[in-house]
């Protein structure tokens, strides 16, 4: 039958692409990382890499940072767009205005993003006008340094949920409004108030938005890179910071592809948890 | 009643502010010069008259290589968003509506690439590329860009066309289409929105993607790359400027594709 | 219909891909490509386009990069024979990785088109990097030096002279400051962009220890941490944040700095009457300095490598070197007290410059010499060693011990030998 080899026709150009232009070099960094000159000045199969990653004095303040990014940034964005996304359906007039409003981040690169908070967080930013103002500090001040970690990463945290939560929103929006009307409708007229409609029908017939667009916001944000480095610097690292630095900065492309595979190796964790955890009912069936 | 409704609004209010009041102040910040960047306290409003506000955007703009950059951006986005288009929706189409052997697998696969950081692949693709003649065109920037959008594109789709009822489809085969003829007369229309936001995001993403960008070209760089060669090791004043002339095409963008984005809610109430 | 004009909007996309992928985009260039790491800032980038190369006989497209990008791009030419650049601009530890690569075209027969412009035999000898051949020609040379707001001056520690200041004055002069107004006003360029191991290895190290490798742990280094860790007290804690100092002292919010001349230029160019520049402190064993030297070369395989010479002549004539230090504060070359007429700022810089070198216990420590690739790695060492001791407050002779161990082994990897300033070594150079 036909629709036994079409899925595969329409699938195989876009995994020949990715198998080119992805898949190939991913090998050839986890020859890089796994490889090192041996005794006999020929590459050999080797953990010196490896160990020299465990053993960078900051790799697991890396670790902890990132995954403490990620445990903080992704559930307060899934929850604000949800939020925003359930807002959006109660908006009467001038629904499209608020929509592209809160979807201009959408379109902030992360270099932007990062250089947007800077020029409010700075020692003579405009946060530190408005305390000034009204008597909380007395003069410029710094927060973004090492001496204040938790600000710093209280500032990281509100840089990612500013540019990153749009595309959650935009996810959702497109799969609440694929669910009809009627189902809600429906359970009006059967008495169920607000919230039981909302966790009985909206939530399971949003699953595959969910499912995508937290598998997507979790492995970006073990990659968050550009914004960390615009506001901490090196004052807090993240695994992708370190992972560009040995390869920019101390030239070990070797170490760098060590730390690359944790981070693959982080980010499939999780995918694969909420592929578990969040299975959608076609795939369950 | 009314004060709940009250209540909404102000937070509708306190949302929208959340996400405009850095934007006004990175303009702010962006057009004052350097005088306005070491100001203190910062005044929140324009200070000098309006020749004096864009006269430091008409600098940046004057820097050689922002124009050549700007297009190169364009070319390399399209040809990311044409690419993307092509293969990711047949493939997110095949995850949708198939069950099949290596369907899970191929998902996996497909987000294995994303979890992988770009920065990385640096190297060995900049040699696969001069080796295929790539190497410093938007095309070759673009296919990578491809790679990264991709996966976006085959997963925003799926989650579209599984929200299409397949019962819709199978209708129309009853009623003599081919199935390609129910894709195009029944499935495409109620999926173009979510297609358009697809399209959007492989934009966006190529628009902002820096690392690939920067280390496969050397004399067609897109912008962003061109401001991360130059902006960290400018003052203050120009990286604002930078940040600011890097946000403004982003919100026109966004803009412009806001209908296509969202124009759902006329299918949806139907 | 919907579906319809959607192929509609697309056919000028593909029409734009078809476009490009035919396009000219993989001819040759019309015009040699020089790319170079120096005079990246926008500012200076755009003096080399429209002063320097304006005049230049070969009409030269000019491209800064990033140290980092700058290698992975020009070992990428090399290993697939597909060439765009033609000539490199970079300091002689970016370009030394490429020469046991082979990854450099002899310059030998351009040296005597140059030997009327009296480029120094020793700074010649440094683009040789110990072969037969000349792999660069001197470009530019700098150094780093301090400079202060004159705000600062009222709190110089009695009996200090500020052409010839300690350590320990320097931190009295920046704890005077900080008593008085509240405010940490010293500032290191210890930030992603900055330049902070210079300091280590070419200022601090020297200057308490007499060495840097060979003296890494000595109980002299351990002293000079716990000193460190005392003028850190002093220092604005935003400078794990600055890239170049130019940019607080502008702003005020540093009025002592450190830094390369070339980010320190902005300040004292734009305010001269504000600002004052003075050679580095000393330590127990002397002013130590790094002087830096920038060079010219052309990559094997380049696509226009006569006009890349002929470009390479042209930028070291003294003309065009003087064009060059008022685009960049990297000074000539040729001769480094720069004589003349000059604009106050950079006067002040040069004044400080020769100065410091004039000092009677001047003590030149070079870039690291023979590290090639490994470069990066022995500058985080000491990145890393600031970061435990000083940031973190770790046991300084215990955190030595451990990077003692990892600089060892780099030093292994490559088999380089000492560099001053370290005494000569027969072979591998070896931490104490």
């Amino acid at each position: 039958m036909r629709s036994r080899t079409l899925p595969y026709l329409l699938i195989a150009p876009a995994s020949l692409l990715l198998a080119v232009l992805f898949l190939w070099p991913l090998v050839q960094t986890a020859f890089l990382a796994f490889r090192a000159p041996g005794p006999l000045g020929v590459d050999v199969w080797s953990l010196a890499h490896v160990r020299r990653m465990v053993s960078d004095f900051d790799f697991h303040t890396a670790l902890f940072n990132t995954l403490g990014l990620v445990v903080v940034v992704v559930p307060l964005q899934f929850i604000l767009a949800l939020t925003m996304a359930s807002m959006l359906r109660h908006i009467r007039a001038g629904r499209s205005l608020v929509l592209w409003i809160w979807s201009i981040p959408l379109g902030i690169s992360d270099l932007a993003a990062g250089l947007v908070w800077l020029a409010i967080l700075s020692e003579r930013g405009y946060l530190n006008t408005v305390l000034h103002a009204v008597g909380i500090i007395s003069g410029p001040r710094s927060w973004l340094t090492y001496e204040t970690p938790g600000v710093l990463f209280a500032a990281i945290v509100a840089t990612e949920l500013w540019r990153a939560t749009a595309i959650v929103l935009v996810i959702l929006v497109a799969g609440l409004d694929m669910i009809p009307r009627e189902y809600a409708e429906a359970a009006e007229v059967f008495g169920a108030t607000p919230w039981q409609r909302f966790r009985r029908i909206t939530l399971p017939l949003l699953r595959p938005s969910i499912q995508t667009a937290l598998i997507l916001r979790t492995v970006l944000a073990f990659e968050m890179f550009a914004t960390v480095i615009a506001i901490g610097g090196r004052n807090f690292p993240v695994l992708a910071s370190k992972a560009y630095n040995w390869q920019y900065f101390d030239q070990n492309t070797g170490v760098a592809a060590a730390y690359a595979l944790v981070i693959m190796g982080a980010a499939i964790g999780a995918t694969l948890v909420y592929l578990r955890l969040l299975r959608s009912p076609e795939q369950a069936r | 009643m009314t004060a709940r409704r009250l209540f909404f609004l102000a937070g509708v209010v306190t949302l929208c502010a959340w996400v405009l009041v850095p934007l006004y102040l990175i303009a702010l910040a962006a057009t004052g010069g350097s005088a306005v960047v070491h100001a203190w306290p910062k005044p929140f409003l324009p200070t000098g008259a309006l020749a004096a506000t864009l006269a430091p955007l008409a600098r940046f703009l004057s820097i050689a290589g922002v124009w050549p950059a700007l297009l190169t951006s364009v070319e390399t986005a399209l040809v990311c968003v044409a690419i993307s288009l092509t293969l990711g929706l047949p493939a997110g189409y095949a995850l949708a509506r198939f069950r099949f052997r290596g369907a899970v697998l191929f998902r996996v696969l497909v987000l294995m690439t994303r979890a992988f950081p770009v920065a990385i692949l640096a190297l060995p693709l900049a040699v696969t590329f001069i080796h295929l003649g790539l190497y410093d065109t938007p095309v070759g920037v673009g296919l990578m860009h491809t790679a990264l959008a991709l996966p976006f594109t085959i997963l925003v789709s799926a989650s579209l066309f599984q929200a299409i009822p397949a019962e819709l489809e199978e209708a129309s085969w009853v009623f003599g289409c081919s199935r390609l003829g129910a894709f195009r007369r029944v499935v495409m229309p109620l999926a173009l929105p979510g297609i358009a936001a697809a399209a959007t995001f492989a934009f966006v993403i190529s628009w902002n993607e820096v690392f690939a960008a920067s280390v496969l070209t050397v004399r067609h760089r897109t912008l962003t790359a061109y401001l991360l060669a130059i902006l960290p090791e400018s003052p203050l004043d120009v990286q604002f400027t930078g940040a600011f002339l890097l946000v403004v095409p982003s919100v026109i963008f966004i803009f412009l594709v806001r209908r296509r984005l969202f124009s759902i809610w006329g299918i949806a109430n139907r | 219909m919907t579906p319809k004009r959607m192929l509609l909007r697309l056919g000028p996309v593909c029409a734009v891909a078809a476009l490009a992928l035919a396009g000219p985009n993989l001819a040759a260039a019309a015009e040699p490509v020089w790319l170079s790491t120096q005079l990246r800032p926008i500012e200076e980038a755009q003096q080399v386009r429209t002063v320097i190369l304006k005049d230049s006989p070969v009409k030269a497209q000019f491209i800064a990069d990033q140290p980092a990008s700058f290698t992975v791009r020009v070992e990428a030419e090399a290993k697939t024979g597909h060439h765009v650049v033609s000539l490199l601009g970079a300091l002689h530890g970016e370009l030394e990785p490429f020469v046991p690569l082979g990854l450099l075209q002899p310059l030998d027969s351009l040296v005597p088109r140059l030997a009327a412009d009296k480029i120094p035999n020793s700074l010649m000898q440094l683009g040789k990097f110990g072969t037969q051949h000349q792999y660069y020609i001197p470009w530019m040379q700098a150094t780093y030096i301090m400079a202060a707001n004159r705000k600062a001056l009222p709190y110089l520690p009695k009996g200090a002279n500020l052409d010839h200041l300690t350590y320990d004055q320097l931190e009295q002069w920046a704890a005077a400051i900080h008593k008085a107004t509240g405010q940490r006003m010293l500032g290191f360029p210890a930030g992603p962009s900055g330049l902070m191991h210079r300091f280590f290895e070419g200022y601090l190290y020297p200057a308490y220890t007499g060495g840097l490798v060979t003296t890494f742990r000595s109980p002299q280094a351990v002293a000079m941490w716990e000193s460190f860790r005392k003028l850190w007290a002093q220092v604005n804690p935003n400078s794990t944040n600055y890239g170049f100092m130019q940019e607080p002292l502008l702003s005020g919010d540093v009025w002592i700095a450190f830094d390369h001349v070339a980010r320190l230029q902005d300040a004292l160019r734009k305010r001269p009457n504000d600002f004052v520049a003075f050679p580095a402190p000393s330590g127990p064993k002397g002013l130590a300095y790094m002087p830096v030297v920038a060079g010219l070369a052309i990559p094997k395989g380049a696509p226009h490598p006569a006009q890349a010479a002929a470009l390479i002549a042209y930028l070291s004539k003294p003309s065009t070197q003087i064009l060059t230090l008022k685009a960049s504060s990297f000074f000539p070359a040729d001769a480094l007290p720069t004589p003349g007429n000059l604009e106050p700022g950079l006067k002040a810089e040069g004044d400080a410059v020769a100065k410091m070198l004039a000092a009677p216990d001047a003590k030149p420590a070079l870039l690291p010499v023979g590290l090639g690739a490994k470069g990066g790695e022995f500058d985080k060492i000491f990145l890393d060693t600031f970061q435990r001791i000083v940031l973190r407050h770790e046991d300084p002779a215990t955190v030595l011990k451990r990077e003692g161990d990892a600089m060892q082994r780099i030093l292994n990897d490559v088999h380089a030998k000492c560099w001053a300033p370290d005494p000569p070594s027969a072979g591998t150079c070896q931490v104490d």
